[in-house]
């Protein structure tokens, strides 16, 4: 087995190879361990895709809007890094389309990190598919390992904000159950058990 | 109160003072060493034959924690012995194991620890080393103990040890353990704790079996080696360009051990009074130091100069210290720290730095706990801020590197690359080697520039991202500029691309850490040192004195 190291350093070598910077190979080898990490297949995913660009380098994007339509094939990795590079600008947007983009699954990486650094989840509609990115530390999806697109028609990037999925009622109920380990407040208790002095207005 | 700043990034982080770094209580070798002394030890196997070649497998244990050191040893020829890393074959291999392996983790890691690079190790292991004897000595000690006598203590003493580690690896190589999972373990708290672990079990590995093979020599007349002498014995390492390219591209855990070095001068500066028996101490310890540097036996000119250097210098030194008042003076330190600061060089400085730490426990035990670093957490390039910003930051923080001209050839002599047959650091000179067009991203004082450079062009009100968009091949110096603004000593402030570079001082930047000696430069791009020269042996080590490291030779 190789390990997250050797998978990080790999990746950034090969992505100079094929003609990245060293500075973007440095965030592929950082995204192929977080695929990696995550179970997913990085390695795999980036191979292929290096096979596809060997001879014809990818152009970068430019500039993210909230639709990104474009005759030719995104980069997942010049997208991911734009936005990780603009993510603070782009959570504005609250939701963002691209079309065509090679390997989506190597976008992900890039987006989970993105969500680190907003604070917020980021969800990311791709085709038929979806994953749930939670501020780099958990990524969900529905996707099968073995069903791993070689380019999406669509890819919808939703910035969510943090916020909870149970009703008031819900947490009432809850609440009041955690109220059994409290122990009922005597006067005899307020004057010795708290820790504040009587009066506090001094 | 005087108000004692921490000296100047500028001041500390040229490579010429970096080169002259000795080792401290801070080195990692006296911290483990302090650390490990309430393990409890074992030799679990001991299957050599008469020519000592087999496995022995030694584990130490803490509460539940136990790693053990498996050692492999092999018969080699004469001609395969090299300490240089295109070698295929070693006396001896070791790996640090995560618990007991059991019989089959060790058929299967003596598949593979021999063959080292080319072996594969799993995440129950953690650092990965092999060693070469030193022929001249080792020889010499088996015939002396074979034939009922201790060998010659001055022909050790030139040495210093039997065998000498030609690598140690950790940290995910080779399949080794990831860093990240052994992290958070208690027990080994400081970086490079395992691989200090290694390197001391390895030391009793020599002994015992150089005791086992003089014994299978001539059991009748045989003697083993006096204990004293065994302690004066430590491991050699031989150490190449790998060093160099780790302390570039770790720039915040480079800044965590020179910030807590810099801290505990600043630290010790600060006492008002320093006590008398804090006086002694360090008198103690500098007295003891200076005969070790009579045992400093080096070929290099390089060296030769800076012992001579240091030793002039410890003379001056002398003289200047018994004209002190020393009792009752106000900020002692500070005055002895100043005046070595004008008068004596950076070699002798930076001796004299480390032996002022000698009797502060207190101030340097919780440094130790701060010397690793969550390298990841300041991956991210803040790139939502402004180029104006950026600017500032190299302008503040890159002051001096601004100054060089890198279209004059001198200052642009060398390339770092990677071999292709060892995946090893190398350097060559860029105008009279091929490979250049691969050269590694290591030439960071002139990336620096061009950043300044491109970005004075610019409007200085657009972000960094925009910046990043047509100039991603500077981005991975960007990322350092950010880095650089929040942890001072993060950056070496020096040009590594120089005609001028001496890249051994880079290595024994990180030698220093580790707690080595003995720097014997073999070229300008690799040099022997020696680790544990007077350190406890396993059965010593409960009672052992910090100070051990004084004690060889004494």
């Amino acid at each position: 087995m190789m390990s997250f190291s050797e998978i990080e350093t790999v990746s950034k070598r090969a992505s100079k190879a094929i003609g990245y910077s060293w500075g973007i190979s440095e965030e592929i080898g950082k995204s192929i361990r977080i695929l990696e990490m995550f179970n997913l297949p990085g390695i795999s995913t980036l191979n292929q895709y290096f096979k596809k660009i060997k001879n014809n380098h990818p152009q970068k994007l430019k500039n993210i809007l909230k639709i990104n339509k474009s005759d030719d094939e995104l980069c997942p990795i010049y997208t991911g890094v734009s936005i990780l590079d603009n993510c603070n600008q782009l959570e504005d947007l609250n939701i963002i389309k691209f079309f065509n983009i090679n390997y989506p699954l190597l976008i992900i990486p890039f987006l989970s990190r993105s969500s680190e650094i907003i604070n917020k989840p980021i969800h990311v509609i791709l085709d038929e598919g979806k994953y749930i990115l939670n501020s780099n530390k958990t990524i969900l999806t529905n996707i099968e390992k073995s069903n791993n697109s070689k380019i999406s028609k669509e890819l919808t990037i939703q910035f969510e904000e943090n916020k909870n999925l149970f009703t008031d009622t819900e947490w009432k109920e809850l609440y009041k159950l955690s109220e059994d380990t409290f122990v009922p407040e005597t006067d005899s208790l307020k004057n010795s058990a708290a820790g504040a002095g009587l009066t506090d207005n001094d | 109160m005087i108000n004692i700043e921490l000296r100047h990034p500028e001041d500390v982080m040229k490579l010429s003072r970096l080169g002259s770094f000795h080792q401290s209580k801070l080195s990692f070798l006296r911290s483990f060493i302090r650390e490990f002394k309430n393990w409890e030890f074992n030799r679990d196997i001991f299957d050599l034959d008469k020519n000592g070649y087999g496995v022995v497998v030694y584990s130490v244990r803490k509460n539940k924690r136990i790693y053990s050191l498996i050692c492999f040893s092999q018969h080699i020829n004469a001609e395969e012995r090299s300490d240089r890393v295109i070698a295929t074959k070693w006396d001896a291999a070791f790996v640090l194991h995560d618990g007991v392996p059991t019989k089959n983790d060790i058929e299967r890691l003596k598949e593979n620890v021999p063959k080292q690079e080319i072996g594969r190790m799993s995440n129950k292991e953690l650092a990965l080393s092999r060693a070469n004897k030193s022929v001249r000595i080792f020889d010499h000690v088996v015939n002396s103990l074979s034939s009922g006598k201790q060998p010659d203590v001055n022909l050790l003493n030139k040495v210093g040890y039997l065998y000498r580690t030609t690598a140690v690896y950790g940290s995910g190589k080779f399949g080794l353990a990831d860093r990240f999972r052994i992290k958070d373990r208690k027990e080994i708290c400081g970086p490079f704790r395992l691989e200090m672990m290694l390197v001391y079990l390895v030391r009793q590995f020599t002994f015992d079996q150089i005791n086992h093979i003089s014994k299978m020599k001539n059991p009748n007349e045989f003697v083993s080696l006096d204990k004293k002498i065994a302690k004066n014995l430590g491991i050699g390492n031989s150490t190449g360009l790998g060093m160099a390219p780790f302390i570039v591209n770790h720039p915040t855990l480079l800044h965590q051990w020179i910030y807590n070095r810099e801290k505990a001068l600043k630290e010790i500066r600060s006492i008002k009074y320093v006590s008398k028996k804090d006086i002694e101490h360090f008198k103690f310890c500098l007295e003891k130091s200076k005969k070790i540097i009579d045992t400093w036996y080096t070929d290099s000119k390089y060296q030769n100069k800076k012992i001579k250097s240091l030793k002039n210098d410890l003379i001056k030194f002398n003289e200047y210290f018994s004209s002190l008042k020393l009792i009752s003076k106000k900020y002692l330190w500070n005055e002895i720290f100043l005046w070595i600061d004008k008068y004596l060089d950076e070699e002798c400085s930076e001796y004299l730095i480390s032996m002022m730490m000698e009797p502060y426990d207190n101030i340097i035990e919780p440094l130790v706990k701060n010397m690793s670093s969550d390298e990841e957490k300041y991956f991210n390039i803040p790139s939502n801020r402004k180029l104006i910003e950026l600017k500032k930051i190299i302008e503040t923080k890159y002051k001096s590197i601004l100054n060089i001209n890198f279209n004059d050839k001198k200052s642009n002599t060398f390339f770092w690359f990677i071999s292709k047959n060892k995946e090893e650091p190398r350097i060559a000179n860029r105008f009279e080697e091929y490979g250049s067009n691969l050269e590694q991203p290591l030439a960071i004082a002139r990336d620096i520039k061009k950043v300044f450079e491109k970005i004075s062009n610019k409007n200085l009100s657009k972000t960094v991202a925009d910046f990043l968009v047509d100039n991603d091949e500077l981005r991975h110096v960007i990322r350092r500029i950010f880095i650089s603004e929040k942890f001072q000593y993060s950056e070496i402030l020096d040009n590594t691309i120089s005609e001028t570079l001496i890249p051994i001082d880079m290595l024994r930047l990180k030698l220093s850490f580790f707690g080595a000696q003995k720097f014997d430069p073999r070229s300008d791009k690799w040099l022997r040192i020696c680790m544990y020269q007077g350190a406890p042996l396993v059965n010593e080590i409960k009672n052992s004195d910090d100070t051990w490291i004084y004690d060889s030779i004494n």
